[in-house]
């Protein structure tokens, strides 16, 4: 009998680090299992990036190169411009992205380069441990931000939307947001995954999908409080779907 | 058959150099006085199908080194003073990864953004690790652009035998000034060394997984891995080391210079035995490993030292280091851009003499 469902070939069956209730292992099993249906393990590299999944190279079972913080879609570039035929996925959380690596993205996305960037959105640094990120929502609490996220009097600044901001830029060409909070979430999250990782192997340009995770240890909440957190705050401001599809047609 | 000797600029030499030692990627940021080196690699990378990237900035570049690197190519950045700066994060990061990269630096003035004249006062950031943790890179010093084209050359060699950054430490009036050369010949893609730590094309051949990072957080193994660095290192300083010498056997004073300053040392020297002075040369190309056994040597059969420099005095650090205490060390320097005078390296030099 052929085995129907089981732990992804592209993923080590070993337990990770990440705290109960944590995002980014759902995230990386999707992707695994996206990369095994697409048949590309052993042409995949990922840029692992500095922030909790900087431990990402434990768990995928491919080559990995690990960058400086934010430097990430830089190094992704140099990869993939040397091995355009392999599936580079540049993974970023959001201060590594949104914060110290806003040049980098920005320009690599503008470039149109040829990588998946995985954008694991959790409103906070986890690694850390709980400082305001660019994506904290307003009123939202940080270390940082002891008495919640300030724009106007402490100057904090406002979330930052990144897929709308990117949208404007030539070289994007399928920019997505999904979430892990559910299993229907989690399903529509591969597909966008899959339709961006499909994309990029074609060579169409610059693909990303934004996920919305939970970070209960940061949060301070329990692996269910933050869900429904997650639920409540975060998916009424970074809106859900695609926020920019211009592959080609069949590819819709 | 050997190629003939053509008339180039140092920046242009030094590119054309690059691309003949199998330089398959490239990345800048436009700053002077290196700007025709940039140019010259958009316009001939891209002919030849190779990786070109203007970045978006020196930050990103090197980081765009180190992604290349690590999947296999022979990748190569080029700036000035303020822009190696900013490159220091990466350089520490491929040092901590062991990868091999070529750096340039057409060494401008400073500090801050300082002018856009020629500068040696890069000498502490380029051979003490620029950037942060326990690490060293090789540095070559070129003091023409004949050598500018030879040392490029083989610093892609160097960077892949020791897996390290090799810097190329020129200045601005070696990237801008025009002299013969003549170019070494292309190097085949195909047949250029291996590197079994590179990422890609895994599934082809089934070997491990390879993992290109810097991170450790145990310290005995983080220690273990910078200690086996500095095994390295050691054997580098034993083989590696490189230096030329002018009229040094007879000389009660040596003039230990680099780069541009060498050429005005030279000068400087040719005056000096004309009036009868025993002024000789001694001209480090390595600046890490620095020629310290060398220069101890010489300090053990009586010389004295003059360091000549274009900055307020950095090599003549690791010019006492060598010499220890053995035999006097003296400085001149000018900075800012400012170029020493063969005269006024004379001066110098007879000061220290008493003629
Ligand atoms: C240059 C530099 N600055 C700061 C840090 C410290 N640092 C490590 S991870 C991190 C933030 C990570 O947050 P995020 O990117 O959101 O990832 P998460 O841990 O939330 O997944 C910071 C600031 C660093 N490693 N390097
Ligand atoms: S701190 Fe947050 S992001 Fe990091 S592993 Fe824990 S839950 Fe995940
Ligand atoms: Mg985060």
């Amino acid at each position: 009998m052929e085995l129907a469902y089981g732990h992804p070939k592209s993923l080590k069956p070993i337990q990770t680090k990440y705290c109960p209730g944590c995002g980014h292992g759902v995230i990386h099993r999707v992707i695994a299992e996206v990369i095994d249906e697409l048949g590309l393990q052993g042409r995949s590299i990922i840029t692992n990036p500095v922030g909790c999944s900087i431990w990402a190279d434990l768990y995928f079972d491919f080559d990995s190169v690990q960058p400086a913080h934010g430097r990430t879609p830089a190094a992704a570039t140099g990869v993939k411009r040397v091995l355009p035929d392999h599936l580079v996925i540049c993974y970023q959380g959001d201060g590594d992205l949104a914060a110290i690596g806003t040049a980098e993205i920005i320009h690599a996305a503008n470039r149109g380069e040829k990588f998946t960037t995985i954008f694991v959105n959790n409103a906070i640094y986890g690694m850390t441990g709980g400082q305001m990120a660019p994506t904290t929502l307003v009123g939202q609490h940080a270390t940082t931000a002891p008495f919640g996220r300030d724009p106007i009097e402490a100057g904090m600044g406002y979330p930052i939307r990144v897929l709308e901001m990117l949208a404007t830029l030539g070289g994007t060409k399928y920019l997505a947001r999904g979430s892990v909070n559910n299993a229907a979430n989690i399903r529509k999250t591969k597909q966008y995954i899959k339709k961006a990782f499909e994309a990029q192997m074609r060579g169409e340009g610059f693909t990303m999908v934004e996920i919305l995770s939970q970070c209960p240890t940061n949060w301070s909440m329990d692996a269910g409080e933050s869900v429904e957190w997650l639920e409540k705050n975060m998916i009424p401001f970074y809106a859900l779907g695609e926020v920019k599809n211009t592959l080609e047609e069949a590819a819709k | 058959m050997a190629e003939d000797i053509r008339l180039m600029k140092g920046n242009e030499a030094i590119a054309e150099a690059a691309i003949r030692a199998g330089c398959s990627a490239y990345f800048g940021y436009p700053i002077t006085p290196q700007n025709e080196l940039t140019a010259y690699m958009a316009r001939h990378m891209l002919t030849r199908k190779r990786t070109f990237i203007q970045a978006e900035s020196e930050v990103s570049a090197i980081n765009m080194v180190y992604g290349a690197s690590a999947a296999g190519a022979r990748s190569m950045t080029s700036s000035s003073s303020p822009g190696v700066s900013l490159k220091q994060e990466g350089i520490s990061y491929i040092c901590g990864a062991d990868l091999p990269a070529v750096i340039v630096n057409v060494a401008r003035s400073g500090p801050g953004l300082g002018g856009i004249s020629p500068g040696q006062a890069d000498y502490f950031q380029s051979t003490r690790g620029g950037g942060h943790g326990d690490y060293y890179h090789l540095v070559l010093a070129p003091k023409s652009v004949q050598e500018a084209a030879d040392l490029t050359y083989e610093a892609f060699d160097l960077a892949d035998e020791w897996r390290m950054p090799a810097m190329i430490l020129a200045d601005g009036l070696i990237g801008q000034m025009m002299e013969g050369v003549v170019l070494p010949a292309d190097r085949d893609l195909a047949k250029l060394p291996k590197r079994p730590y590179a990422v890609g094309h895994q599934g082809e051949t089934g070997r491990e997984i390879n993992h290109v990072s810097s991170i450790n957080l145990v310290p005995l193994e983080l220690e273990a891995s910078v200690r086996a660095r500095f095994e390295r290192y050691a054997k580098m300083k034993e083989t590696l080391v490189r230096f030329e010498e002018v009229q040094v056997e007879d000389a009660d004073l040596v003039l230990v210079a680099y780069g541009t300053s060498a050429r005005v040392s030279l000068g400087a020297l040719q005056e000096a035995r004309k009036a009868g002075l025993k002024v000789g040369l001694f001209r480090p190309i390595t600046l890490w490993p620095f020629p310290e056994k060398r220069i101890a040597e010489l300090a053990g059969k009586g010389k004295r030292f003059l360091a000549v420099e274009m900055s307020m005095g950095q090599m003549v650090e690791d010019v006492r280091l060598a010499v220890n205490g053995k035999a006097p060390v003296d400085f001149f320097g000018r900075t800012g851009g400012v170029i020493p005078t063969e005269d006024e390296v004379l001066e110098a030099a007879r000061k220290i003499l008493g003629k």
